[in-house]
């Protein structure tokens, strides 16, 4: 595989992270990302064509539950950990519509 | 130049199975909000998913009834992005190794039949719901908006077409084709008005005849079959207004609006397709060998086009095959009541007719009506037999789906057995005659417009018990 | 008698039943020894008095009333704040969880309480357990019980200096990277990581899930495998969990080495490691050999790999992880006209700057175009590592290595430098990946009189041969050395 360069559009990531950085921020978070992923990228070079990915340490499948109803949690309990509640429900700032 | 439309649907079902995808919270339309919620669902600090069994194999049953090839390993992958419902920030959906592909499902509208393409038929999770606050509703306008979990991890199924289809009228009946295959498979409610069944499309326009495929436009947001033909309505004469005034079609997300009958130009999310699928840590694969495949596709039931055709066979037409293969409980009646001997179409008109217009105006299901398929297989033989006059088979029928008990019990105790008693006609003929002499007289000189007359007068003076072709032969024989 | 503080798990279990001490006089004592060392080492993040004496008082009356749960009733045990409990502030040593109580309890949480266990409180950790040093806490650094200007190390820094130093008897921990065996090994005492998926993650805030497991922090192995058993076994609520039996340790624990292949790490014996560490791990080893073992020296070449395959798979999990902390539902939130600029604000001042540039580093890893190179690539890492191991364990049936690279370094020595810090898990990385058990026993002092770990390996599942191996170390080291602040003399 070969090694993909490493340039980093910083703005656009902390944007994606949903992290409010400020420009001084965003050069130094940068340039640290840099060296990690440098060492990193490391590995690019591998031999891996014919190395299958591994997700799971021990091979496991088909972990269900069967469709049955349980406890739910007590609503004041979860609401007493809101921030900002009104009545029944968690209250936030206003949003635009999923695109 | 002239331009076609080319249209994609992806068709999201939620399920109804007892619990939510992820956890054991229960799935029930209605409740108090908030509280159908536990860790799982409402992305709590080291909560962890466990997938309904259910749901997999409801899902992998809808991938069969479309022709669909099962994934024999399938995995679950986190789409991620913040969004306020999103109690996660991901979504656990599926992505390259969904559980069902290359499918396809047969659509018939008056043009003719055609065959829709099914990309894939995958599994994921619904959001929470919110609400905004704010006198007009509109979101700038709001200064907050709320939010309820009941929703937060209720499975959704969702099916995505190929872009196969080239007018509204054939994406209305292929969303029909695929909700009337939930209702039969019995995994939604596919209640359009609760939002169970939701659409989105994507349009583009390209000139006739061409293989290229034009600027797509995704629609959003149409929650029925006729918000769906509208939308695309919209979107393709909006379109085609842009491309023959010279125009460019910009690739955006449109937002179909149901009262002002437009789609809108939504406010995009900033790099909204950077969804940084990776395959769920938290899950492991699922794997459905052959076996388990066709023991699913062995419990499938009968499918919608075959039941129509079925029915056509019997000789309905294709609105009433069509109507009443399209809900279970009339399928289901109407198959009891041909085994219990029914003449096929007049069982038919009785469920396509009164007992559709019963059901809508009393808003009950099927099942908590009185109804049987051997009541309505009695009630057929008894208006066969002129037992009963067309009038009072209605009334007949009324009481028996009240729950007032079989069509003869109703029929006796309402006392609208039709006279049989060929002495009782004559005599209430005879009275009738007797009792307006000078119309008589009229009939008698040749005026035929009096037997109509006369047939009123005798079925009211019989409660509309008496068999009307039977009293009109008898007036012309008596006057 | 000495300070019950002081006491194993085992010696106080026979000295509860014996009627020498009570489960209340035990919770008394460890708490005697937080309030001598806590203003210096700050293990502690919460306690839970209340609670404790509850527990404390209820073992006592199962004591008095003949009912035995077991070897953990009445035992004083510490848990890493990143496993929620009920009603108990478990923060992740976060700004963004600050005063947040969950509404329900970890699974392993649930288990020690099923035992008898009184949970004394809920320990320091880095911030998410990203880190290793514990000096990546929004409230403050933990410090090494052995010298505190040095790192007691992490991110279960503050699990390890309890229990190093006698404010808990044992302590639940969990290693995403190493972070149970290499505290554990700068603090002089016993960690073990099970093998993936044998203790419940349910309840355990996520760092990355594919790698992070819980495991016991002890004094000596024979406590460590108590604590084991407590926790360990399938859990339904976690769907990567094993559903197999549990392997049984006792049988073999104390078979000792002998008729034992002990496979020497070349690429973590020389190269990066401090020498007077790579020195004790040989002198360890010569024993191992005296003592019957057959010895065997092994190259895994891909082990240099595993540590740069482990910095895009935990940063990539960890991005989404951490997702779910945004203001809206738990945890402090910062004001914004919109809920985006409210989750962006809340979430840039509630992490810290390693977890901050982990989110980062893992958003960008997995963001458009890079998938594949990064996470994907170093997935397809994972499987050469554990191809290498397998190959490994055909001739061996344990690996030993040093678990850290150099024993306890000062406090601030690392923090400018995350690379520096990162090479801190060159030993214990692998076994994550893996998905395999590993532990850290204590085999002496360097000359700074700070203690060195031996690391233990073993294939899943191979706990059984693990404690065994671990328990002949630990007894051919005896290592009977304290910190001088576990007494009363040390502390005032
Ligand atoms: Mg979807
Ligand atoms: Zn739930």
């Amino acid at each position: 595989m070969p090694p993909v360069p490493i340039d980093i559009d910083i703005a656009k990531v902390a944007r994606l992270a949903r992290v409010g950085l400020t420009a001084e921020e965003m050069e130094r978070y940068g340039a640290q990302l840099g060296v990690i992923l440098e060492h990193a990228a490391r590995i690019q070079a591998l031999p891996t064509e014919d190395v299958p990915p591994t997700a799971h340490p021990l091979p496991m499948v088909n972990a269900f539950r069967p469709d049955e109803v349980s406890d739910t949690l007590d609503r004041e309990e979860v609401l007493s950990q809101a921030p900002e509640r009104e009545g029944p429900y968690f209250r936030v700032p206003p949003f635009l519509e999923e695109s | 130049m002239s331009h076609e439309a080319v249209i994609g649907i992806e068709t999201h079902v939620e399920l109804r199975t007892r619990s939510k995808m992820f956890c054991g919270c229960p799935v029930d339309f209605g409740a108090e909000p908030n509280t159908n919620i536990c860790p799982v669902c409402l992305g709590l600090p080291g909560a962890l998913p466990v997938p309904n069994e259910q749901a997999i194999e409801w899902t992998v049953s809808l991938g069969l009834a479309l022709g669909c090839a099962i994934a024999p390993e399938s995995l679950f992958h986190r789409k991620n992005y913040f969004y306020a419902d999103l109690p996660k920030n991901y979504q656990i959906s599926q992505y390259d190794l969904p559980l069902c592909v290359n499918g396809h499902l047969e659509v018939e509208t008056d043009e003719g039949t055609s065959r829709i393409g099914i990309t894939r038929v995958h599994l994921e999770e619904d959001t929470g719901k919110s609400t905004h606050l704010g006198e007009s509703g509109r979101i700038h306008a709001a200064e907050a908006a709320l939010l309820d979990f009941n929703r937060s991890g209720i499975p959704l199924m969702e099916v995505v077409s190929e872009p196969d289809l080239r007018t509204p009228e054939e994406a209305r009946a292929y969303g029909m084709e695929l909700r009337a295959i939930v209702l039969a498979l019995g995994v939604s409610d596919a209640k359009l008005e609760e939002g169970s069944l939701r659409f989105d499309a994507n349009v583009s326009l390209r000139p006739e005849g061409s293989d290229e495929l034009g600027v797509k436009v995704e629609v959003k947001n149409m929650n029925s079959l006729r918000s769906l033909q509208r939308a695309l309505a919209f979107e393709i004469e909006r379109q085609r207004g842009i491309l023959e005034g010279g125009g460019e079609v910009a690739q955006e997300t449109r937002h179909w609006d149901e009262e002002a009958g437009l789609t809108e130009s939504g406010r995009s999310k900033e790099e909204s397709s950077d969804y940084r699928y990776f395959p769920e840590p938290d899950l492991v694969p699922i794997v459905i060998d052959s076996e388990r495949r066709d023991e699913l596709a062995a419990r499938l039931p009968e499918l919608p086009s075959a039941r129509r055709s079925r029915y056509r066979e019997l000789g309905l037409d294709a609105e009433a095959a069509r109507l009443v293969a399209e809900g279970d409980d009339l399928a289901a009646v109407f198959e009891a009541a041909l085994s219990g001997g029914a003449d096929p179409q007049a069982a038919a008109n009785w469920l396509t007719g009164e007992v559709t217009a019963h059901l809508r105006r009393s808003g009950t299901a099927m099942a908590e009506t009185g109804l049987s398929g051997d009541h309505l297989a009695e009630l057929v033989a008894m208006v066969e037999a002129d037992e009963l006059s067309a009038t009072a088979a209605k009334q007949v029928l009324a009481g028996v789906l009240e729950g007032e008990g079989s069509p003869r019990r109703v029929a006796e105790d309402r006392d609208l057995m039709q006279i049989a008693d060929e002495g009782a006609l004559v005599a209430a003929v005879d009275t009738a005659l007797g009792e307006h002499p000078d119309e008589r007289a009229r009939l008698a000189g040749g005026d035929q417009k009096l037997v109509g007359f006369f047939v009123g007068r005798v079925m009211q003076a019989t409660g509309g018990k008496a068999d009307p072709k039977r009293v009109s032969e008898l007036i012309r024989e008596r006057a | 008698m000495s300070d019950p503080a002081d006491l194993t798990i085992a010696a106080a279990g026979r000295a509860l039943r014996a009627g020498d001490v009570t489960a209340r006089d035990l919770l008394e004592a460890v708490r005697r020894r937080a309030s001598m060392t806590e203003s210096q080492l700050h293990n502690y993040l919460t306690l839970d008095a209340a609670g404790a004496e509850e527990t404390a008082e209820t073992a006592d009356a199962a004591f008095a009333a003949g009912e035995d749960r077991g070897p953990l009733q009445g035992i004083p045990i510490a848990v890493k704040d990143n496993m929620v409990t009920r009603g108990l502030e478990t923060t992740c040593s976060s700004r963004i969880l600050a005063g947040y109580e969950p509404p329900y309890d970890a699974t392993a949480v649930a288990r020690l309480r099923r035992c008898g266990a009184v949970l004394v409180g809920k320990t320091n950790l880095d911030e998410f357990a990203m880190g290793s040093s514990t000096e990546n806490s929004a409230y403050g650094p933990t410090r090494n019980p052995w010298n505190p200007d040095r790192v007691p190390g992490g991110s279960s820094g503050g699990s390890a200096g309890a229990v190093a130093v006698g404010s808990a008897l044992g302590a639940l921990g969990s290693d995403t990277g190493g972070s149970i065996r290499q505290p554990a090994s700068l603090c002089g005492i016993v960690g073990m990581k099970p093998t993936y998926g044998l203790v419940s993650r349910f309840g355990l805030i996520a760092f990355a899930s594919s790698l992070d497991q819980i495991g016991p922090i002890a004094r000596t192995v024979d406590d460590a495998v108590t604590l084991f058993e407590a926790i360990a076994g399938h859990d339904p609520a976690d769907a990567t969990s094993y559903r197999g039996e549990v392997p049984e340790i006792r049988p073999t624990l104390d078979a000792g080495i002998d008729g034992l292949r002990v496979g020497v790490i070349e690429e973590l014996s020389g190269e990066g490691i401090d020498p007077e560490v790579a020195e004790a791990c040989a002198a360890m080893v010569d024993r191992l050999e005296g003592a019957g073992a057959t010895v065997e020296h092994l190259s895994l070449p891909s082990c240099e790999h595993a540590l740069s395959a482990y910095y895009l798979i935990a940063p990539a999990e960890c991005s989404a992880n951490l997702a779910r902390f945004d203001g809206v539902r738990y945890g402090p939130r910062l004001a914004g006209d919109t809920v985006e600029q409210m989750m962006a604000a809340t979430r840039r001042d509630g992490f810290g700057p390693e977890v901050t540039r982990r989110i980062l580093l893992g958003t960008y890893a997995l963001s458009a175009g890079y998938y594949e190179a990064f996470y994907g690539q170093a997935q397809r890492v994972r499987t050469m590592v554990i191809r290498d191991f397998e190959a490994a364990y055909e001739r061996v049936d344990v690996l030993v290595s040093p678990t850290s690279p150099s024993t306890a370094f000062p406090i601030g020595d690392r923090t400018a430098d995350p690379l520096s810090m990162y090479l801190s898990d060159l030993c214990t990385i692998p076994s994550n990946l893996l998905g395999q058990p590993g532990i850290s026993v204590p085999i002496g002092l360097d000359a700074d009189g700070l203690p060195i770990g031996l690391q233990v390996l073993a294939p899943a599942l191979g706990e059984a041969v693990l404690f065994r191996a671990a328990k002949a170390v630990e007894s051919l080291a005896g290592f009977d050395h304290r910190p001088a602040l576990a007494s009363s003399e040390g502390a005032a």
